[in-house]
């Protein structure tokens, strides 16, 4: 069958922030009735090849067509008239307003000058039926879901006569039913012929609804592939660029742990898990396994001293120590990167460097400054193991994506040279590339006799990983099993679901 | 939480429920006083707390508007006074007549605040520090032109203000509560009806969304900040009808008076939420507050300020509770 014409095409685009080059010839065309998927690492340029195409950035070079006019907007309203218009990850509506103003507001149907609120209303409950959407258009739009938000950002993007469709990461916040709506959502919006422009992280989320994708590694284009045509290891193999077998044999020697670490003695906290024994060695890596709720996060607050303990005790290179804050564990060089980076971790209006040296400021207090010099020395070590893109320590951390983020976090604890460092899910959320290598600075950790304390909710993760792998259930430790080629997923989740009894 | 279950299955939206517990305060206030005072309860009282605060709910209509944006506006009491001033100033000095003043007062108002709302919004400055320079800028300008009270004796200007428009039975109002409640209809109409209301509550509620939404944001905020101004001039030439005079100590305070009316009257500080009605019943509120000392009369006037202060407490704290109930 013959393809149509593209509806857009964007050719040769290149596109320079200061230090950085964050596009550079880039094709992508989209056909009209086709959901098409921009993939690529964080940092591969997804977002600003949307910017560029939208109007927020102006791009230095390269031509945009628009049915095959050429076009340049100067700003998202622009693009919006045009019809390409964009729904955003964080939903950019007004909560305080009703629904129908939501779709409508800016372009409301008025007579006299006076906003007639019937029509108005009707309008709504019109653009919502499209979308197979039966809702109170005159209750204020924070009564509804998320997901039902996004429909209807999703409608006001389809009140202009939209030919474009740019949807930006609209399942990052959803859940699978929700999410499952809104691929019904697009389906239809495909079959009346609009193009849909959809990037996302998750890649069976790809394979499951796109027609044809289009790959970007570090601002240059990869190539533009029909999703059915190409597999998800071939995929992801052409968005890090490189295969990820190396991974695989992290751990293929097996080791000897004879220089326990950390031990924890029977350690418990009524109503957060039950008393546990577990021994991390030098240079061990201990993957903890369970499902969500199942005490996995209580078991690393415990060993930071983040939490205190009912019973039991923690001892350190043999030796009792009570840890009673996170101050003491810190103290004996026990580091927790928790899993909430937003919210209990990084300064976002702080510069990478300032992110980076506060624990290690914090342990020397405040009169003693770190000299400039060790921060820059030490920053620009860490930026560049950890490979941080953009590689810039004085750029603000909020201008970072969510895998460098992260990974200033890492840096953060690994300035203090830890002895025992407590990741708690370190990848969740971030994309393939930068898991691979927060997985790869696990593995170079323990070789160089760190112990790590890894948390994840995949399997996979954990058993790569892993030396030994501790199994939770229902707050408690079920079993504590070593990662040998007898161990697989199917036997971890066996344990997870018969609390070991059989083992 | 969006709705409010009242018995027998009926709904109460919650963007109405801190009008309607205002109003409900309003009502409880209005019985006690008339169980406790004789002569109390009649329809003139309420009327004279129209009389008495007409020129604060003029200014408090346009605090709503900057509230509703998420700003504040310091300035308007000293506005109000620089209003009466130039009034005062040009009637007694070279004697120009009320009808070529008080438009003049009214330009010089708004002007004032096109500018703060220019400052606010060109430099992204905190609508705090903008209006409080404003706040000092009007008061020093008063200074200029005087520093003692200046009478008004203009003849024009007098009888306007001490006319009385009769009602049915004996009760009657001045023609600044007319003025006052055409001022508070025409902004609920703008605020419901036009692009540019709908625009004020969406900035309150999210700039960023509004900016993304296409919205003119910059454009709504000047316009509230000079509404706010034209109708702190307003309530100057009211105030004025009402004392007669020109001085540069009027109104000292007055802009946390429209703040707190706005508040009682239950628009959310953080702005995107709240009606006009609202603010009406919070100016009813204060002026019922000072009446009832007037009535009680063993009180000093500073209990208005003890009472608007547990009042502000309490209504703080209802918006906290309330805010958080809904986002969750």
């Amino acid at each position: 069958m013959e393809a149509p014409a593209p509806i857009l095409r964007m050719s040769g685009i290149g596109k320079q922030f200061p230090g950085v080059r964050a596009l550079d010839g880039v094709d992508l065309r989209l056909l009209p009735g086709e959901v098409h998927a921009v993939m690529g690492e964080n940092g591969a340029g997804k977002s600003t090849l949307i910017k560029v195409l939208t109007g927020v950035h102006p791009a230095d070079a390269g031509d945009i067509e628009l049915a095959g006019r050429s076009v340049a907007f100067g700003s998202p309203l622009e693009a919006r008239q045009a019809g390409i218009s964009t729904v955003y990850q964080e939903v950019n509506l007004c909560v305080n307003l009703s629904v129908a103003e939501n779709i409508l507001i800016g372009r409301e149907p008025r007579r006299l000058g006076r906003i007639d609120w019937k029509r108005m209303r009707a309008r709504a409950r019109e653009l919502l039926a499209r979308l197979e959407l039966d809702l109170d258009v005159s209750a204020p739009l924070s009564s509804y879901s998320l997901a039902i938000q996004q429909m209807v950002a999703i409608a006001r993007a389809l009140d202009v006569d939209a030919q474009v469709l740019i949807l930006d990461e609209p399942t990052s916040s959803l859940d699978a039913d929700e999410v499952d709506r809104l691929f019904g959502v697009m389906k239809r919006l495909k079959d009346e012929g609009i193009a849909i422009l959809f990037v996302t992280h998750f890649l069976d989320q790809v394979y499951e609804i796109s027609d044809r994708m289009t790959i970007l590694r570090n601002g240059r284009l990869v190539g533009e592939f029909l999703t059915s045509e190409l597999s998800q290891v071939e995929l992801v193999a052409k968005m890090i660029g490189q295969e990820l077998e190396v991974l695989d044999k992290l751990h293929g020697e097996a080791k000897v742990f004879d220089r326990p670490l950390v031990e924890a003695r029977e350690l418990g906290r009524a109503g957060a898990i039950e008393p546990f024994t577990l021994t991390i060695h030098e240079g061990e890596v201990v993957g903890l396994a369970g499902l969500l709720g199942s005490g996995r996060t209580e078991v690393a607050r415990l060993l930071f001293g983040a939490d205190h303990a009912g019973t039991g005790q923690v001892a350190i290179g043999g030796e009792p120590t009570p840890l009673r804050t996170p101050r003491a564990a810190m103290s004996h060089k026990i580091a927790f990167c928790s899993e909430n980076r937003k919210t209990d971790g990084l300064v976002p209006d702080l510069t990478v460097r300032e992110n980076i040296v506060l624990a290690l400021q914090a342990t020397r207090g405040w009169t003693r400054p770190v000299p400039r010099e060790q921060q820059d020395e030490l920053v620009g070590r860490y930026v560049k193991a950890l490979r941080i893109s953009p590689a810039d320590p004085e750029r603000l951390v909020r201008d970072l994506s969510g895998g460098n983020q992260q990974k200033v976090l890492l840096a953060r604890w690994l300035i203090l040279e830890p002895r025992l460092l407590i990741l708690d899910e370190p990848t969740r959320g971030i994309d393939v590339g930068a898991k691979a290598e927060i997985q790869r600075l696990v593995a170079e950790l323990s070789s160089g006799g760190v112990a790590v304390l890894f948390i994840s909710a995949e399997l996979e993760e954990v058993l790569r990983l892993s030396h030994k792998v501790a199994v939770l259930r229902d707050r408690k430790l079920v079993a504590e099993l070593p990662n040998d080629d007898a161990l697989s997923t199917e036997v971890l989740m066996e344990t997870i679901a018969s609390g070991g009894r059989d083992r | 939480m969006t709705t409010l279950t009242l018995g027998g299955g009926r709904t109460i939206p919650a963007r109405y429920v801190p009008v309607l517990v205002t109003a409900c305060l309003f009502v409880a206030m209005f019985v006690v006083g008339g169980i406790r005072y004789d002569g109390f309860a009649t329809g003139q009282v309420v009327l004279n707390v129209f009389v008495d605060n007409a020129f604060l709910l003029v200014v408090a209509v346009g605090m709503t508007f900057v509230i509703l944006t998420g700003g504040i506006d310091l300035s308007v009491g000293s506005v109000v006074a620089l209003s009466t001033m130039i009034s005062a100033g040009l009637m007694a000095g070279p004697g120009w007549p009320p009808y070529v003043v008080i438009p003049l007062v009214l330009l010089v108002g708004s002007t004032l605040g096109l500018i703060m709302g220019y400052l606010i919004h060109a430099f992204e400055i905190q609508p705090f520090i903008a209006t409080l320079a404003g706040m000092f800028l009007a008061r020093g300008l008063c200074y200029t032109i005087g520093t003692e009270s200046i009478p008004i004796d203009d003849p024009t200007f007098t009888a306007f203000a001490q006319t009385r428009i009769d009602l049915f039975a004996d009760l009657w109002i001045s023609p600044s509560v007319l003025v006052a409640l055409v001022v508070v209809l025409v902004g609920a109409y703008v605020l419901h009806y036009t692009r540019l209301g709908r625009a004020v509550y969406a900035t309150g509620g999210s700039e960023q969304s509004a900016v993304l939404m296409g919205l003119p944001v910059g454009r709504t905020k000047i316009t509230v900040y000079t509404i706010s101004g034209f109708c702190s001039a307003l309530g100057g030439v009211l105030l004025s009808f009402y004392t007669l005079s020109g001085y540069g100590l009027h109104a000292s305070g007055m802009e946390l008076d429209a703040i707190a009316a706005v508040v009682i009257g239950g628009t959310l500080l953080t702005g995107g939420t709240g009606f006009l009605f609202g603010t009406v019943l919070g100016v009813l509120v204060l002026g019922l507050i000072q009446t009832i000392l007037s009535f009680q009369g063993t009180l000093s006037s500073w209990w208005t300020k003890i009472f608007i202060g547990l009042l502000l407490f309490v209504f703080i704290l209802l918006q906290r509770l309330f805010s958080t109930r809904t986002r969750r």
